[in-house]
């Protein structure tokens, strides 16, 4: 093969990893952000700083001398739980204010954990502890760590298991009810706050579990580490179509690929606009998202 | 007579400024067939969203079974044994009818009893059968009203509650869906308020009848004096 074409190769297919590694945490994010969306219609803004909370749970289990497998489970739950009492006592008295109002209370919120992580645990990037030892496995020039490995696994894993969890359980069809209409599932006894506070602590778990993985990928943690990739996420439910669960995988992957191409072939600087390209063009050409149809009601 | 199994006093209903319901009583007998008459914007929706928990009442009281519910949310209304087949059907349209109808079956842990009652629904509608792995979604109208009847008979209730199950549907399944609320309420016992604008095919099968109006009960009575009464034929039947 021309030796060009090969250096080309091994450059493409180093860069679809970290753009798949980087996209999985983007749809791991995302998938919060439209499970929330899709049970209330609310675009949480907060969604961010569950993953900045998971990791800091990471951080300090880790620290404390937790294997990374207790970690990760006790960052989701942490962060799902302080997920459902934001939604308890936060959103759900404004729930039938408005999107409006719903929109600045999510802002609100974000603000308030990243300036309460500031002011508690200080605005200075911490150290993540290297829980599990990197290896790194050479192909030719492709080059690929255990951590990425790792990531890939637990996203998939985590994506299975929304897959039976949604379309499989009794819960999973009372959510899928729920976000129908709440009148229409309370009418066949579903208790729908009930239904709403599980699906912040699902979608915030995911969240959590993003927050340690990157945490363990990049070594660092700050306050407002949730800012830009909970944005990220955002425009990446938007672009598979926000509500729809699939449409968030897909969109965080394609996110994650289009930034780490762009970053790689092209100029380093551009890695933050393209997502806000992407959102520009996907609102422009297709609000619907990539996995969005224009649902036609029967009357 | 017994006590009622649906006993409204009295009760009152405002949508913000509008006052909706001015007050009406309404008794429910176990093992009747109870028909709620009345035009456009009379009130019938709101009476049975009322009853259901959907829509809070500003003042009188809701009795089922002799208990206050008037203060529940819904979905322990439902508990407590009353389902509903709301106006527009509302059916799931990204779950299967075979999911609906479990929707239907939410709070019941009898999985013999709800099996039973799912293949009794499926030879009531046998178009339900056919299609239980489609979408409700892609139903047709008529369908997918047969499906809210069967999703709220489901649960099992002691009083089902039917919002328009005619509306907007051909003469021939009309006269389907009639005889098989005839056909619950006879077999099955179970005590039936069906709201109609339909008012001859709903004072055919019904026991009693009430005419809303503007939020207030204008008539009342046996529907075989209500069919032959002259207003009401003036009104409703087209005379
Ligand atoms: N959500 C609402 N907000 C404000 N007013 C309402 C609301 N729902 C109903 N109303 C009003 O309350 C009155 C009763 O409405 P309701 O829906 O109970 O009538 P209905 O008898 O069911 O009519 P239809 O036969 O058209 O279904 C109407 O004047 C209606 O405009
Ligand atoms: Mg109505």
């Amino acid at each position: 093969m021309d030796e060009n074409l090969t250096f080309f190769f091994y450059d493409l297919v180093t860069y679809l990893l970290n753009g798949l590694t980087q996209g999985s945490i983007y749809a791991l994010i995302a998938l919060g952000y439209t499970m929330v969306y899709g049970i209330i219609k609310l675009i949480n803004f907060a969604h961010g700083e569950f993953y900045m909370i998971g990791a800091f749970i990471g951080y300090f289990s880790i620290t404390s001398g937790m294997p990374f497998l207790i970690a990760l489970p006790l960052a989701m739950f942490g962060a799902g739980i302080i997920a459902v009492i934001v939604e308890k006592i936060v959103y759900r008295p404004i729930r039938h204010a408005g999107r409006i109002p719903a929109l600045i209370t999510a802002l609100g919120t974000s603000l308030f954990f990243q300036y309460f992580g500031q002011q508690t645990i200080g605005a200075d990037p911490k150290a993540f502890p290297q829980a599990i030892a990197v290896k790194t496995y050479q192909f030719g020039e492709i080059y690929i760590s255990n951590i990425q490995l790792i990531i890939f696994g637990s996203t998939f894993l985590l994506m299975v298991f929304l897959w039976w969890l949604v379309g499989h359980t009794k819960i999973g069809k009372a959510m899928r009810a729920t976000s129908f209409d709440k009148n229409a599932a309370e009418l066949m006894g579903i208790n729908t706050d009930r239904i709403i506070s599980f699906t912040f602590f699902v979608g915030s778990a995911f969240a959590g579990a993003a927050g340690v993985l990157v945490g363990l990928y990049y070594n660092t943690v700050e306050p407002m580490m949730g800012l830009i990739p909970g944005l990220k996420a955002f425009v990446a439910a938007v672009l598979g179509g926000i509500g729809i669960i699939p449409g968030a995988v897909l969109g965080g992957l394609v996110l994650g690929v289009a930034e780490n191409l762009v970053v790689g072939f092209w100029v380093s600087t551009y890695r933050d606009a393209i997502a806000f390209g992407i959102l520009i063009i996907i609102l422009l050409f297709k609000p619907a998202g990539l996995l969005g149809v224009n649902r036609k009601e029967k009357v | 007579m017994s006590d009622p199994l649906l006993h409204i006093k009295d009760m009152h209903v405002h949508y913000g400024a509008i006052h909706a319901i001015h007050g009406i009583d309404l008794k429910v007998y176990e093992g009747e067939i109870v028909t709620i008459l009345g035009s456009n914007g009379a009130g019938k929706t709101t009476t049975l969203h009322s009853v259901s928990g959907l829509i809070p009442i500003s003042s009188g009281e809701i009795l089922f079974d002799g208990k206050p519910i008037q203060s529940l949310p819904a979905h322990k209304i439902v508990s407590n044994g009353i389902a509903q087949s709301p106006e527009g059907r509302m059916v799931f349209p990204d779950l299967s009818i075979k999911e609906n109808l479990e929707m239907g079956a939410f709070l019941r842990k009898d999985n013999k009893g709800i099996k039973e009652d799912l293949e009794y629904m499926y030879s009531l509608f046998p178009i339900l059968k056919e299609r239980s792995k489609q979408l409700a979604g892609t139903l047709s109208g008529g369908e997918q009203q047969m499906l809210a009847i069967a999703r709220a008979f489901m649960a099992a209730p002691k009083l089902l509650l039917l919002d328009e199950p005619s509306l907007g549907i051909a003469p021939i399944l009309v006269q389907a869906i009639f005889d098989a609320i005839v056909e619950i309420n006879k077999k099955r016992k179970m005590t039936i308020l069906l709201v109609e604008q339909n008012a001859y095919a709903a004072l055919k099968i019904a026991n009693r009848g009430y005419v809303l109006m503007t939020g207030e009960i204008s008539m009342s009575g046996e529907a075989k004096e209500l069919i032959t009464n002259e207003e009401i034929k003036k009104a409703y039947l087209g005379h």
